[in-house]
């Protein structure tokens, strides 16, 4: 059974009729703006709802239409944008007090390239502050909960994303992962996420967190789909100086060539500390590609089982260098002091949450004078180490398998009252960070409390093609 | 080398250092799960590299270079009307030199 008979349309049949004019744009935009209406309160996927907007964007595309014009590959495909992905005049928040009410004075590439190949808008998505977190339990704005179970967590911290598209709210959703906050919720919640390889995407007014670490991508009910909004979005951007200048190579046309002699590596390190259910799932998905045509094998990486660490290191320290510029200065929140520093310390203590202010500390005690080399600079070499135990892997193998998540989604308040927990819920997403390298979550089946598992599959830099493949025969072969 | 636990004063410190003014309850807080988190992530310092060179970025990007031409820029306004306080298309601040810091 594949994905989408479950979650009704896809984008692409939307995009399709749209195209062809069987359907207006503002059609679909009103039925998914009441669906909205009618499971938000419930769910709370968004921390805003731009529906007159949305309206306006889908009369323009049918108007294109009615012009013989053609609005792009996801004509009238609703979209759902995570809330740190900067649209201009649009409340943009991070789901921190600290830029509430806050409307950027420029909007992201992202966006912008989404509305050109015909999207259309529905809101921005609730997420951890800062993107900091694994559950959305960090949002100043509440918690988001998990369609398929309101008592569990849809994942962090692109958990607005994963419940919109989950809930058909929107079957387009953008995300952006620094550790796994796509694939992790995408997981959670039964849809696909997809981490795409560092540079591919620009990053410009994608608010930062950690860097040389950060990459926006899709969520979508089905591979297809996730592979239609990345061909929307990926390609060189002048604005980010970190993108990747090669025109990018589409994957839409890979994803059903199928997997005949692929060559995919289950990752042996990463099945310590599974969970039995979640470890059967994935024998299941090596059967599944078995069948298909692809030869498995067991692949080693291991330095994979230091990432964890060395994430919570250079992560939270490049996040202390980029937040340093919510002062009180130039946007957001002010909380009046004495001098200027008083300023700052009052308006940053009294605006971050308390996730946000543990990695600040952390990443600047990491960075401090005497344990810079103890921390920050090993992280930086067991970076190294996760790269090249990659690069070896990969001499045997097309693709990497893992489950994306040690376990399926958990209840609110289980790890909320100790962070490492909470952190080691990310220990099979974060070394592809590392790496700079492409990664998809695939749905595949059910654990024993009746949610979600996720399949990741891996690749190396520009793998896409072969990823969204075996992404495919997982989709087509899960239970 | 790592040290042994966090005290209450490396809290102090590196909130002083990061700008964060932070409560009593905080302070007590993060002592404890900063010393946790730091006792996990000290297995990275345990590790003998000194072979090994660091990484500070997935690509080999080097610089960047773009033409040195004029071009339009955020609106100044729009920028100014998100601020807290402006004066004379400036951003307002309080004085740099208080009573409270040296």
């Amino acid at each position: 059974m594949s994905a989408a008979t479950r979650n009704g349309e896809t984008a692409a049949e939307i995009a399709a009729a749209v195209r062809s004019g069987t359907r207006s744009a503002r059609e679909v935009t009103d039925a998914y703006l009441g669906r909205i209406g009618a499971g938000e309160e419930a769910v709370h996927a968004f921390n805003l709802v731009t529906a007159d907007a949305a309206r306006a964007r889908a009369d323009e595309i049918d108007a294109m239409i009615a012009d013989g014009h053609d609005p792009g590959p996801l004509a009238g495909v609703p979209i759902a944008l995570k809330d740190n992905l900067c649209t201009r005049g649009v409340a943009t928040t991070c789901s921190s007090r600290i830029l509430a009410g806050w409307e950027p004075p420029y909007t992201a590439t992202v966006v912008e390239r989404v509305v050109a190949a015909g999207a259309v808008p529905l809101g921005k998505t609730n997420l951890d502050e800062f993107a900091m977190g694994s559950s959305t339990e960090n949002s100043a704005f509440g918690p988001t909960r998990n369609p398929r179970d309101p008592s569990r967590v849809p994942g962090g911290s692109s958990g607005g994303s994963a419940a919109a598209v989950a809930a058909e709210f929107a079957p387009l959703a953008l995300g952006s992962d620094t550790g796994g906050s796509i694939r992790q919720p995408a997981a959670f919640c039964g849809v696909v996420g997809v981490k795409p390889t560092y540079g591919t995407v620009s990053r410009y007014g994608l608010i930062a967190f950690a860097s040389s670490l950060d990459q926006v991508g899709p969520f979508a009910n089905t591979v297809t789909d996730a592979a239609l909004l990345l061909d929307a979005i990926a390609g060189p951007d002048p604005l980010d100086s970190t993108s990747i200048r090669a025109e990018w190579n589409p994957v839409i046309s890979a994803v059903d060539e199928g997997i005949e002699g692929l060559r995919v590596g289950v990752v042996t390190e990463l099945l310590d500390g599974i969970d039995a259910d979640v470890a059967a799932r994935l024998s299941e998905a090596v059967d599944v590609l078995r069948a298909g045509g692809a030869k498995v094998g067991d692949a080693s990486v291991p330095a994979a089982i230091h990432g964890l660490a060395a994430y919570y290191l250079i992560a939270p320290a490049e996040a202390s260098s980029n937040l340093a510029r919510y002062d009180g200065v130039r946007y957001g929140l002010r909380v009046d002091g004495v001098d200027v520093a008083d300023m700052n310390a009052k308006t940053r203590g009294a605006g971050f949450g308390a996730e946000v202010k543990r990695r600040i500390m952390l990443g600047t005690y990491a960075l401090s004078a005497g344990y810079y080399d103890a921390y920050y600079g090993q992280a930086q070499r067991v970076r190294t180490l996760v790269i090249r135990d990659f690069d070896a892997a990969y001499r045997d193998f097309d693709v990497l398998l893992t489950p994306t998540t040690p376990t399926t989604a958990f209840e609110f308040g289980d790890k909320t009252g100790d962070p490492l927990s909470m952190y080691l819920s990310d220990v099979c997403t974060i070394p592809t960070n590392l790496a700079g390298h492409p990664a998809i979550s695939v749905p595949f089946g059910t654990g024993a409390n009746g949610m979600p598992v996720g399949v990741q599959v891996l690749a190396p830099a520009l793998g896409e093609r072969a990823m969204f493949r075996a992404a495919r025969a997982l989709e087509l072969g899960a239970p | 080398m790592a040290p042994e636990r966090i005290t209450r004063a490396d809290v102090e410190h590196v909130a002083h250092l990061a700008r964060l003014a932070l409560t009593e309850p905080e302070i007590e807080e993060l002592t404890g799960q900063l010393g946790d988190i730091l006792g996990y992530a000290a297995q990275v310092s345990a590790l003998d590299l000194t072979e090994v060179p660091p990484t500070a970025h997935p690509l080999p990007l080097v610089n960047v270079f773009r033409p040195d031409e004029a071009r339009p820029g955020v609106d100044r306004d729009e920028v100014l009307a998100q601020a807290p306080a402006t004066e004379n298309n400036r951003f307002r601040v309080p004085r740099i030199l208080g009573e409270a810091r040296g």
